[in-house]
């Protein structure tokens, strides 16, 4: 079957990846460029596991063909920190056990990330409408927000 | 034929002119063909209901369905066929005129699904619990299609004839809607319910506009329900029982009625039916009040 080359920029660096026509981003990203820090959960876009930036837009990498993150810019759990120091979401995320099984961190992070990129200061009802497409089944969320809100003050400080 | 559709393919092309001669191409040679836009629905339907190879047509790369056009003339308001609701959710120029369209697309999905899904793929999908579709239809939307045999345009309440169909032939594809700028003094409002408070879909949902002449009296309105049928519907009854009245509680009150009339809706894990007719009256009153409201602030 005819792949299609794609060229694409993933967390800053260029990369180019052949995919067949029906595969999806996060497969290509786990599978052909070994990023797995994204992860599968529901695979149908209702849980927020994948969730990466497209053009800065969050977005749920399971729901997009591979074939058509070409010309984009795609950035995912590991363009986050900058080389060996965390992402502030990162920290307060362990400073506050924010997670426990950790699958789907990742997503929260990004969108997070997304959130706070929009607005720095967001009250936890913001909060938790953002992240509604992000599910944990550990944490009971209030953690998750709590970091999310001590990431945003130190980002601002 | 089965030979023939046995391969996934993927095409990017680069034109309306394109779009239409591969769609083209693809039904006469019996291959399955399918538009993709924010794909947040084709590929949840790939991965379950339906695995079969097909020939997907990514229309992003024509320039035209990328277009958010805000003009006072008549050609009004166009939103391009891959326009996402992220997109229009941060359009401050459609916010100011069409905050009830705008609400709509900001109750689909999740944030993340938001990011790709599209205002006409929501329509396209025809869905009965579609959000934006009955917020279309009061804002008299249109849908400007293109294919084999040129252009045409079709209202969205024709262009939506039942559950998850449309009215689009073989080789056409929907390239944006247009509707008029609202007047001064016109505002629209649309609201849904759903038993949580984000992430559902719509049990039952009514969107409302309303203009108002310079002593506050409607004079001109459109109601439609949705997820109370098959189709969103327009409800003239509904209308006619707002033009006329100062929106007070007794015409408010009538135009609720009016759509409860006009519900069939079915019983589901959402809701019975019964319940659904109630609260389509609740939605049409409430959203009938909201535009009111911000109609007077224009």
């Amino acid at each position: 079957m005819a792949k299609t080359h794609v060229s694409t920029c993933i967390n800053g660096q260029d990369a180019e990846f052949l995919c067949s026509p029906e595969q999806t981003l996060l497969e290509v990203l786990r599978d052909t460029l070994h990023l797995t820090g994204t992860k599968e959960g529901c695979a149908t876009g209702d849980c927020g596991a994948c969730s990466v930036l497209l053009d800065g837009t969050l977005v749920c990498a399971c729901l997009m063909l591979a074939a058509e993150a070409e010309g984009h810019d795609v950035t995912t759990i590991e363009g986050i920190a900058s080389g060996n120091d965390l992402h502030p979401l990162q920290q307060k995320f362990l400073d506050h056990a924010a997670l426990q099984c950790g699958v789907c961190t990742p997503g929260f992070i990004v969108a997070s990330k997304a959130l706070l990129d929009e607005d720095p200061d967001p009250d936890e009802e913001s909060i938790r409408y953002w992240l509604a497409g992000n599910l944990c089944r550990c944490t009971g969320y209030d953690k998750i927000v709590r970091a999310v809100q001590d990431a945003a003050a130190e980002l601002r400080s | 034929m089965s030979q023939s559709t046995s391969n996934f393919a993927y095409a990017m092309p680069a034109s309306i002119t394109d779009t239409v001669s591969l769609l083209s191409q693809a039904s006469s040679n019996g291959v399955r063909c399918q538009v993709l836009a924010g794909g947040t629905d084709l590929l949840v339907q790939l991965r379950s209901v339906d695995p079969d190879p097909r020939t997907i047509v990514d229309i992003k790369s024509v320039p035209e369905v990328s277009r958010v056009e805000v003009s006072n003339s008549e050609r009004g308001v166009f939103i391009g066929g891959a326009v996402s609701a992220a997109t229009m959710t941060h359009h401050e120029g459609l916010k100011a005129i069409l905050p009830g369209l705008v609400e709509a697309a900001y109750l689909i999905g999740s944030t993340q699904i938001q990011g790709r899904a599209t205002l006409v793929g929501n329509l396209c999908n025809a869905s009965p619990a579609g959000d934006t579709i009955p917020a279309l239809i009061t804002n008299q939307a249109v849908c400007e299609i293109h294919g084999p045999r040129g252009a045409r345009s079709l209202p969205v309440e024709d262009f939506v004839v039942g559950v998850q169909k449309n009215a689009l032939e073989a080789g056409e594809f929907v390239v944006g809607v247009r509707m008029p700028h609202p007047s001064a003094r016109t505002a629209d409002a649309y609201l849904r319910f759903i038993p949580r408070t984000e992430m559902d879909i719509a049990v039952a949902s009514a969107g409302v506009s309303v203009t108002l002449d310079d002593a506050g009296v409607c004079s001109a309105a459109r109601v439609a329900i949705g997820a109370v049928a098959p189709t969103a519907l327009l409800v003239p009854d509904a209308a006619d029982a707002l033009v006329g009245s100062t929106l007070d509680e007794a015409s408010l009150a009538a135009a609720g009625r009016a759509c409860t009339a006009a519900s069939s809706p079915i019983s589901d894990k959402r809701g019975t039916a019964a319940y659904r007719r109630k609260v389509v009256a609740v939605l049409c009153e409430r959203a009938a009040a909201s535009a009111a409201e911000r109609a007077r602030a224009r």
